[in-house]
């Protein structure tokens, strides 16, 4: 579904990603985890292009998105995104902030995207609150409103950028339920997260990053069971 | 006569005699409408060098537009606005004998160069993360800022450019030096044609008072209304 072919990122000189090759299939869950500055965010940003690749190529469904003559937003509506700080429109009631895109890029009907935005609200169990303004939500409801948004989009990939990392530690749980209802219905998926719980629970394979490379790239089990390299040993041992 | 007495005579002589308010009437007329359309023209203005210069910091491509809108901004804001004004209708502009399109365009880019500025710290006060996640929906650039951003930037930048509209508003006092008929030039017809200062200043003074005080009630409701979405 998608392959990275020798990524580099440079910020002013520091190189973040230092390349990276990568290949993810369909109905993957693939779980990123590193220490901090380890460039797995930029990683999963690079992805989508959110942020631009200094150098190497992005195939997405066999187009490769990093020539410049690739409608890059066509391609962003396969992709969705959910971002650590949720990034919901304030602007906008919970149910325009899931429609707004769809209906406005016309893939779907205003009657449609709302019958769709019912129906996925309801799935996280936030039915309710359609009519409410993001502030007037929990952080775990934002985040459970900004995957509802992504899906909205009908997107082939989710992309997560530690979606669980701003939260109070008591609204990890209903965000994180969310994410595996969503690998149990077959969704390719990779997420950036430091919950190693569901990387073991969840992921079909653990890419673990440090300095901008991929060290060790293994099902959980074995990552998790018997790191090779000392780097992720180290890691794992803080964390764990 | 009394205090009173020789009060309402001056009032009947500066307002009444020779339909004289009428001085007044037509100045208010005058200086709504430039006040109105120079804003407007200003808000557009103001918005575009705003963009130009958002534009330029993200892709250095652009950098052209940042040096226009530098320049624009640095002349307008660094001379008297009469002197622009009179540079307009003597100068440039010096074949259109009328001066009140020359009095909007006047103040309407001289509006714009400080109108630029508020918008441009206004969208810059919006979370880069807004941008992010309209684009990672698949929204173009333009989609984003004009649905996403824009309207959040607008609702911050509402009590700047309410303060814009007032200074507005009273800085069109002086259209008269390019011979407009506003506010402030029919008080000064009055006093010239009846000798009494007192009575007609301080009624335009009064009149734009009125408009300020008008206005800002008005902003504040809007702005409450825009608020909403912000109730925790």
């Amino acid at each position: 579904m998608i392959e990275v072919k020798k990524l580099v990122k440079d910020f002013g000189g520091h190189r973040v990603l230092d390349g990276i090759d990568q290949s993810v299939e369909k109905g993957e869950k693939i779980v990123v985890i590193g220490p901090s500055g380890s460039g797995k965010s930029t990683f999963l940003r690079c992805l989508n292009l959110l942020e631009t690749p200094t150098s190497g190529e992005i195939l997405f469904e066999g187009e490769n998105i990093t020539d410049p003559k690739v409608d890059i937003n066509r391609v962003r509506r396969k992709m969705g995104m959910v971002f650590q700080h949720f990034n919901l429109f304030p602007h906008m009631s919970v149910m325009d902030n899931i429609i707004f895109a769809p209906t406005h890029l016309k893939l779907m009907s205003k009657d449609e995207a709302q019958a769709k935005a019912e129906a996925l609200l309801k799935r996280v169990g936030l039915q309710d609150k359609a009519k409410a303004y993001p502030n007037q939500l929990s952080g775990g409801q934002k985040q459970r409103i900004a995957i509802v948004r992504a899906l909205a989009m009908s997107p082939d990939l989710m992309l997560f950028d530690e979606p669980t990392s701003a939260l109070d530690p008591e609204m990890v749980g209903e965000v994180l339920e969310v994410m595996k209802e969503l690998a149990q219905e077959g969704m390719t998926m990779i997420v950036v997260t430091h919950e190693m719980g569901f990387a073991k629970e969840v992921g079909t394979r653990v890419l673990f990053m440090d300095e901008g490379k991929i060290v060790e790239d293994a099902p959980p089990e074995e990552l998790f069971g018997n790191p090779r390299t000392e780097r992720a040993k180290e890691f794992l041992s803080k964390v764990l | 006569m009394g205090f009173f007495g020789e009060l309402q005579r001056k009032f009947i002589d500066d307002f009444i005699v020779k339909d004289r308010y009428m001085e007044l009437v037509t100045g208010l007329r005058n200086t709504v409408i430039i006040t109105i359309f120079s804003l407007i023209l200003g808000v557009a203005i103001g918005l575009i060098l705003a963009l130009f210069k958002i534009v330029a910091r993200q892709n250095r491509k652009f950098k052209v537009l940042d040096i226009i809108a530098d320049v624009y901004i640095t002349v307008i804001r660094g001379t008297p606005v009469v002197l622009q004004l009179m540079i307009w209708f003597y100068v440039v502009l010096f074949f259109v004998s009328e001066p009140i399109p020359v009095a909007i365009l006047g103040f309407g880019i001289n509006s714009g160069a400080y109108v630029a500025e508020i918008f441009r710290a206004g969208i810059q006060s919006i979370d880069k993360g807004q941008m992010e996640a309209g684009r990672s929906l698949g929204l173009s650039y333009w989609a984003t800022m004009r649905y996403i951003i824009l309207p959040q930037a607008f609702k911050n930048v509402l009590p700047a450019l309410g303060n814009e509209f007032i200074a507005l508003l009273k800085e069109t006092s002086v259209a008269g030096y390019i011979s407009v008929h506003d506010l402030t030039r029919g008080a000064y017809n009055i006093r010239n044609m009846t000798y009494d200062s007192f009575l007609p200043l301080i009624a335009s003074a009064t009149i734009y008072l009125i408009m300020v005080m008008i206005i800002s009630s008005l902003l504040s409701v809007l702005e409450r209304r825009l608020r909403q979405g912000d109730r925790s």
